[in-house]
């Protein structure tokens, strides 16, 4: 158990194993990404209500759902760097950050999108607009910090500390803005009964499409990890023999 | 030799938590009452941040009443973000810090024991100026104590939040608006709860359940947000 963990924090493992990983896993984001938007785009029946708008709903909730993860991704990558110094751990925390801004960026934009329609308005105050609003605000506070100290070991820490702060802050600031604002739906129950408004014709589109959503958040998330072993390993033996199988 | 540094040790161990605790409050209140225009300046930038909103918004009572809880509680917020670079950066810079992290009394009672000196200082004049303030904008009688009271749980909130940004960004050459983007996101709860207590008050409606949270956030930052302090303070200072 305690090999494998060391392992993991090796960035040469990683390296090496996330290259085998990569083809399937774009292969699979491939097939279900074109699957799920098929489906989601052409086939899904429209809402009674809301016409044709409510499709965009099967890019913005995947999207929204992954930019909750990050900062629970960031704050355990954060303790483990805290702990035991993993550099591997560090590499991840440091390139999530910024995809996290991007996702949460991407969901507050399809967010104001299909709220044009449905709410009449681009943007409102309610509570959970808002408290994308605010995790936005807090990833850059990350970014930034992460950015502004020189020396890598003390930003790395700085940087753990600050995402465990921020997740700690997060439900609080969830739960302090729910009860000060309200107009976003509460999330719907699933159904497996096919007459139910929420029958599987419209959350098995769903399913897919998280899954794929997910696929892309990984995929991006590996290669921007590869990208900084690379950077920061360039010292070492390994990653010369690569760059000199590349050159040949 | 050994003999000799023994005894000093000894008594180096034996000053109790709470005698250090009681020694580093005391220094830095001294040290602040010495520097007037540090206690001053917060002061004077919530005072005119205040009355910059009727300027630019209206002069109308009418429309002052309906945003004087929220212009005050911004106001007294970012005069906190204003203070809070003395917390550590001149004891970081005179070498002083160093000596406190690498005293054998538990970091966190020195740094709650800055915190409490910090808010004594900078915090505690906003929140009995606010009176005065909220009079200029109108706030309803009623809600004036709220707002006292608000005040008073919410801002010791943000001395402790603050805290930490700033052992986080001690270090650095060009920390300038760093701290206010890594800091000013924690203190919205703080920031939304009290201001709607305020307004909350002003409309005659029941306060409890701010208060509760706002107690609740200061117990929960007076016990966490000291250790997240110093162990920043740790990372920052090598």
């Amino acid at each position: 158990m305690w090999l494998w963990f060391s392992k993991l924090g090796s960035p040469k493992w990683f390296y090496e194993l996330s290259g085998k990983w990569l083809p399937w896993l774009v292969a699979f984001m491939v097939v279900t990404m074109t699957i799920g938007l098929i489906w989601a785009l052409l086939f899904v029946p429209e809402d009674y209500q809301q016409s044709f708008t409510n499709r965009i709903f099967y890019v913005h909730v995947p999207v929204a759902s992954i930019s909750l993860a990050v900062f629970p991704l960031m704050a355990v990558a954060g303790a483990i760097t805290l702990v035991w110094k993993m550099k591997l751990a560090d590499m991840v925390a440091k390139c999530a950050a910024p995809i996290g801004v991007w996702f949460t960026g991407v969901a507050l934009a399809t967010g104001a999108i299909w709220g044009e329609p449905m709410w009449g308005t681009w943007w409102v105050w309610d509570a959970r607009l808002t408290s994308m609003l605010l995790q936005f605000f807090l990833l850059i506070g990350v970014v930034a910090l992460r950015s502004a100290i020189e020396s890598p070991d003390a930003a790395a820490r700085a940087c753990a500390l600050l995402s465990i702060v921020g997740a700690i802050n997060v439900p609080i600031i969830k739960y302090s803005v729910e009860w000060w604002n309200t107009l976003h739906q509460p999330p719907t129950p699933l159904s497996m009964d096919a007459e139910s408004a929420n029958g599987p014709e419209i959350w098995v589109p769903l399913l897919i499409m998280i899954a794929a959503v997910y696929c892309f958040f990984v995929i991006s998330l590996i290669l921007s990890t590869r990208n900084e072993i690379l950077q920061r390993e360039r010292r070492s033996q390994w990653v010369m023999d690569i760059v000199a199988a590349e050159r040949v | 030799m050994s003999d000799q540094s023994m005894p000093v040790q000894n008594s180096a161990a034996q000053v109790s938590t709470f005698a250090a605790f009681r020694a580093t409050l005391r220094r830095d209140l001294l040290i602040a009452l010495k520097r007037r225009n540090d206690l001053l300046n917060p002061l004077m930038f919530f005072l005119i941040v205040v009355s910059l909103f009727p300027l630019g918004v209206s002069s109308d009572p009418n429309e002052l009443t309906r945003i004087a809880a929220g212009t005050v509680w911004v106001s007294a917020l970012l005069a906190s973000m204003l203070s809070l670079d003395n917390l550590f950066r001149a004891d970081y810079e005179d070498g002083s810090l160093e000596q406190l992290l690498l005293s054998p009394q538990p970091l966190y009672f020195m740094v709650l024991a800055k915190n409490i000196s910090h808010w004594l200082i900078s915090g505690l004049p906003v929140v009995l100026l606010s009176p005065l303030l909220a009079y200029m904008m109108y706030l309803p009688a009623d809600a004036y104590w709220t707002l006292v009271f608000t005040l008073l749980l919410g801002t010791p909130v943000l001395s402790l939040f603050g805290a930490i940004g700033v052992a986080l960004t001690v270090g650095l050459g060009s920390r300038g608006l760093i701290l206010a983007v890594i800091v000013l996101p924690l203190t919205m709860p703080v920031l939304i709860i009290g201001a709607k207590a305020v307004a909350d008050a002003s409309l005659g409606l029941p306060l409890g359940m701010h208060y509760a949270l706002l107690g609740a956030i200061l117990a929960m930052s007076l016990s966490l947000a000291p250790l997240a302090s110093a162990a920043a303070l740790r990372i920052s200072v090598n």
